[in-house]
């Protein structure tokens, strides 16, 4: 499938995932994130079962503007 | 022998020597001064002491040098500025050192009010440098009647000042034989002056160590008192060498002791205010610690693992950004088998982050205190991945023995792991040998060739001693000396105006090689961290964006500075709720905190804009000063190409997939039957043409020139045209 994270163009070869396995491929492990599909938050307990499909815009912001 | 007969035997030898130091005592000069509450935030008056000639003064400080310059860094710069001229060197007795705390400096009811900033001409750069540190010294010294020590002259011998807050009089002493490794030192100078042990927590000391004697990257260690194990604490003003100018002044330490620490000393406008956001905050660490970075349980490390989750962490002289072995430094390791937790380690009072943690019972393995246990502060994030993965060290055990070898001999970590980093891949790449260094096998991954190397350092031996004038120093003599090849040096030489890079791999995000290479002191990532933003979040995809970017952040962080702030406070805790905000990354909530705290300090209304004017007024002053030393130009804006792309082979091979995919898409280039030095050249044109369009930007953004010099218009428009700096920029206009 091929959908939009953060604002780039991405492509899985799966057909859909859930927004815990998009983040595992990426290996996106930083734990302070916001996370919006399609424009609705999406709250950390609802990551394993929120599946994104084809065309889906998918935002993950990592609040980290520290270092 | 037990641990409790050791540490009694430890007291006993302790008390006879403290017995022979005071036989000793020998005070060279003595001030007394009227003490008066602090109003509003401030003293009003600033500490002057000539360590030449032993001349001990006050200076009134006016309410322009207030709306111009805040406190803090401001003031230090202000007060360096008015004490040097374009010429003065770093080890003329005219260059002076400055500690400031800030107005909002030394609160209790905000989190992270303890901090100071030190500013000095530096050994590295040759020009200003500024460095912020915790520890109690700082905010003790304004308890005592002072909002800055200004620093300045050499003394003959080596020498102790004492700025007693309980009497109020300031003393200088010359040395009557302390110890020099900080380590030992912090806990002889806490003992000797205070009354006893439950005084101990009203003593703050600045020392650095063996090392700052033997180097030109020397640190101050400024001590904080840790109640629950009963010992001193040490944090750092690391970067640049302020602590080689420090022994170069032969100044063995600086003493401030205070009656006590009460709720308002700062004599704030509305206490109630601060208390309610800082009750707030307090109840956000409490809270959503544990669920989001765990500061309190890791510290700054926690983002070990996660750097080289995203290709960050930087490995192998910056060569790449994780390594097979990074799961060996998880952070996890340091909370579970290393870090005492559960006890309270802030390293100023009243701060909920917690952050400054402690290894206890550490045995030492190499070095003159081998063998004896010792307390390690940290490791924090730089100096896990600075002593760690950057030097190819995957085991905690050596990384800590750095790191409390480091912080005793007065040498800062971050710029020790660059260096080190350096020096290695040279090893590695037949730039130097075992010959030169003294049969030390220097290659990634050799823990004990490096420890060996810092003790040298330390005795102002052999090839330590090369390895401590710094990676820009080595360039000059690697070439000179051995024939190496400059331009690779350049290439792999990780340092910008003569400090070396703090620990991020910056080659993905060209807002952060900006966010390093134009950090008016150096590379330190203490002026902006801007890597999720635009590597992972793609949030400032346009050059203008990027420009924006690079505009609030430095502000915003450099406002820190001026006021006694630590910026971790600001952004490693996130309010349940920051996610509805119009710009979470910005942490609004925190900042509005910010405002009230400083309005709830000194009685004065701020809003944002007026806060980025503040900082937007010290940090210009910062560049023309730069400027007026004969740098601060766009060409010092360079970076290393190791910064920005691939230099060698090895790395473009080893992220392939990521430079051929860039190379045709940005580019339009085709890859096919191209060798590899084909397409690096390709590439390394493309980001340094982007660099160059960044550096276009974000003077533009700041009100610079192309050249990076302030516009006259601008300087008019933040209220910052002071004639002596429209004298300094009006030729490059």
């Amino acid at each position: 499938m091929k959908i939009i994270l953060n604002n780039r163009d991405q492509e899985f070869d799966e057909q859909q995932l859930s927004i815990s396995k998009i983040m595992e491929i990426k290996k996106f492990s930083y734990q302070k994130i916001i996370v919006k599909l399609n424009n609705t938050f999406i709250e950390k307990e609802d990551y394993p079962h929120t599946i994104v499909k084809e065309g889906d815009n998918l935002m993950i912001l990592h609040l980290l503007a520290g270092g | 022998m037990s641990t409790t007969e050791t540490k009694t035997e430890n007291k006993t030898d302790m008390t006879q020597n403290l017995k022979d130091l005071k036989a000793r005592e020998k005070q060279l000069a003595e001030w007394s001064y009227e003490w008066h509450p602090i109003d509003k935030g401030y003293n009003n008056r600033t500490l002057y002491i000539n360590v030449g000639d032993c001349r001990i003064e006050e200076k009134p400080v006016s309410e322009q040098m207030k709306e111009k310059f805040v406190g803090g860094k401001g003031f230090g710069l202000r007060l360096l500025w008015d004490a040097t001229t374009p010429s003065t060197k770093w080890d003329d007795p005219e260059n002076e050192i400055i500690i400031s705390p800030g107005p909002i400096g030394g609160i209790t009811q905000y989190s992270g009010a303890g901090k100071s900033l030190v500013v000095s001409l530096s050994p590295q750069t040759d020009s200003v440098m500024d460095s912020n540190v915790g520890g109690f010294f700082g905010p003790f010294m304004k308890f005592s009647g002072f909002d800055a020590l200004e620093l300045q002259g050499k003394a003959e011998k080596d020498i102790i000042i004492f700025i007693d807050g309980v009497n109020h009089i300031v003393k200088i002493y010359e040395d009557p034989g302390f110890a020099v490794d900080s380590h030992i030192m912090g806990e002889e100078l806490t003992e000797y002056f205070a009354e006893d042990e439950k005084d101990a927590k009203n003593i703050g000391i600045v020392s650095a160590g063996a090392a700052a004697e033997h180097s030109l990257i020397g640190m101050l260690n400024f001590t904080f008192w840790d109640s629950k194990r009963k010992m001193v604490r040490l944090k750092q003003a690391g970067r640049g060498g302020i602590g080689t100018v420090f022994r170069n002044k032969n100044i063995k330490a600086i003493v401030a002791k205070i009656p006590g620490v009460k709720g308002n000393l700062n004599n704030v406008v509305d206490l109630e205010k601060i208390m309610e956001v800082g009750r707030d905050y307090a109840g956000e660490m409490r809270d959503l610690d544990d669920k989001q970075n765990q500061m309190k349980k890791k510290g700054t490390a926690n983002i070990v693992n996660v750097m080289s989750d995203y290709d960050l962490l930087p490995t192998h002289n910056f060569k790449y950004g994780t390594h097979k072995d990074a799961p060996k430094i998880h952070s996890d390791f340091l909370r579970d088998k290393w870090f005492t937790l559960g006890i309270n380690d802030g390293c100023w009072i009243g701060c909920a982050m917690q952050c400054a943690k402690g290894a206890d019972d550490f045995e030492l393995k190499t070095g003159p205190y081998k063998g004896t246990k010792v307390i390690v502060d940290g490791p924090e994030y730089e100096t896990a991945a600075g002593l760690g993965s950057n030097i190819g060290v995957f085991d905690y055990q050596p990384i800590l023995e750095a790191n409390f070898y480091c912080d005793t001999y007065g040498i800062c970590t971050i710029t020790w792991g660059t260096i080190v980093a350096f020096i290695m891949e040279c090893y590695e790449n037949g730039v130097i040998n075992k010959e030169i260094t003294g049969g030390l096998e220097l290659n990634f991954g050799n823990a004990e060739a490096a420890l060996e190397l810092l003790h040298q350092l330390a005795r102002g031996e052999g090839f330590g001693k090369i390895a401590g004038t710094g990676v820009r120093q080595m360039k000059k003599l690697f070439v000179e000396k051995y024939g190496a090849d400059a331009q690779f040096l350049q290439d792999i030489g990780m340092e910008n105006k003569g400090l070396e890079y703090s620990q991020y791999v910056s080659k993905e995000s060209l807002a952060q090689q900006g966010g390093y290479a134009m950090t008016n002191k150096g590379p330190q990532h203490d002026e902006a961290w801007l890597i999720f933003m635009d590597m992972v979040n793609n949030q400032i995809p346009t050059f203008d964006d990027k420009a924006d970017a690079l505009h609030w952040f430095p502000m915003f962080r450099t406002w820190f500075g001026l006021q006694g702030l630590c910026k971790i406070v600001w952004n490693d805790v996130t309010p349940a709720d920051n996610k509805l905000e119009d710009e979470p990354h910005k942490i609004p909530k925190h900042v509005r905190n910010y405002l009230a705290v400083y309005e709830g300090v000194t009685g004065k209304k701020l809003d944002e804009a007026g806060l980025i004017v503040q900082s937007e007024r010290v940090y210009n002053f910062q560049r023309i000063f730069n400027i007026r030393r004969g740098y601060g130009l766009r060409k010092h804006d360079a970076q290393p190409y190791r910064a920005a792309g691939p230099v060698t082979a090895e790395e473009y091979e080893s992220r392939a997939e990521r430079y051929d995919k860039q190379l045709q898409e940005i580019l339009n280039y085709d890859i096919q039957g191209k060798s590899t030095e084909e397409k690096m050249a390709v590439l390394r044109k493309h980001r340094e043409d982007q660099y160059e369009k960044l550096l276009d930007a974000v003077y533009e953004r700041r009100g610079w020139t192309n050249n990076g010099v302030p516009k006259i218009e601008h300087l008019k428009k933040i209220g910052m045209d002071l004639p002596e700096l429209i004298e300094v920029i009006k030729p490059l206009q």
